[in-house]
């Protein structure tokens, strides 16, 4: 799983079937410390997040065990808005 | 996810039985900014998109699979959208709470 | 999925015993107006693809999928042999 920072919305109106009750959302991977990676993912919301929140992120085959996404044609979903992360690292 | 945009169509004759019916479509993957990014991908449609369409790609077997409606098809790539609109907020720092 | 050409054939022995049988080819990645692009790897092949024709390939353990129940490891596989790229 990752971490990301929601930076905007993907609007889609014709759509597989399967997402039309999910929002799309653009995120980008960032480091423990909140520092943006680079790169970019389109998730499907599972927890209402909003732009500028941190979350956090399955991806992979794994997208399709985030609630209501059973069978549907996902491969990245935001399971979880990140309240705090404590590192050890400087 | 991705977004990409729609470049072309390939027409094959031969090929996995699983594929029988699909339509296949040539993507070019796009950072959020529009640019190209990466090399041509080759996606079986599940919406219908056309040349020139701004699209939502999934890059992942079993998701693909799920457009096919098919267990156990050879794909790896499929488009789950056509794009209206993204909008893009300038980063802001971490906003955890 | 990409497109690609296929540039070469690959015999290997002894081979991991799911493989037995598999026809290995070498391609070459392209992009829509057929320029190569990227490194060439191998392939295994369900469709019958030769030397010299353009194919489209999966890229995952989805490869495999073709050959079920046999589970062969492979993460490269060729699934259509093209007609035409219109673009």
């Amino acid at each position: 799983m990752i971490l990301a920072r929601i930076v905007g919305t993907v609007v889609a109106t014709r759509k597989d079937p399967r997402l039309e009750s999910n929002k799309l959302l653009l995120a980008r991977p960032v480091d423990p410390k909140g520092t943006v990676d680079g790169g970019y993912l389109v998730a499907v919301d599972t927890v209402d997040a909003g732009v500028g929140e941190t979350v956090l992120i399955v991806s992979g085959s794994s997208a399709r065990m985030a609630a209501g996404m059973k069978d549907c044609p996902v491969d990245a979903a935001i399971v979880g808005i990140v309240d705090s992360v404590e590192t050890s690292e400087p | 996810m991705l977004l990409g945009r729609v470049v072309g169509n390939v027409v094959a004759t031969q090929k996995s039985p699983k594929f029988e019916g699909a339509k296949l479509l040539l993507v070019q993957p796009l950072t959020e900014n529009d640019a190209p990014r990466g090399p041509v991908l080759l996606a079986v449609d599940g919406v219908g998109a056309g040349v020139n369409d701004t699209v939502l790609l999934v890059v992942e077997g079993r998701a693909a699979a799920q457009v096919l409606g098919r267990k156990l098809a050879p794909v790896d790539a499929a488009i789950v959208g056509i794009v209206d609109r993204v909008d893009v907020e300038s980063d802001r720092p971490t906003q955890a709470r | 999925m990409q497109i690609a050409r296929v540039i070469g054939t690959v015999v290997v022995t002894p081979k991991d015993s799911n493989l037995t049988g598999a026809k290995l080819l070498l391609i070459q990645p392209l992009t829509p107006s057929r320029a190569p692009v990227g490194k060439p790897l191998v392939a295994v092949d369900s469709v019958g693809a030769g030397v010299g024709e353009d194919v489209f390939f999966v890229r995952g353990k989805e490869a495999s999928f073709p050959f079920h129940p046999v589970e062969m490891p492979v993460d490269a596989g060729i699934v259509g042999i093209v007609d035409s790229i219109n673009c």
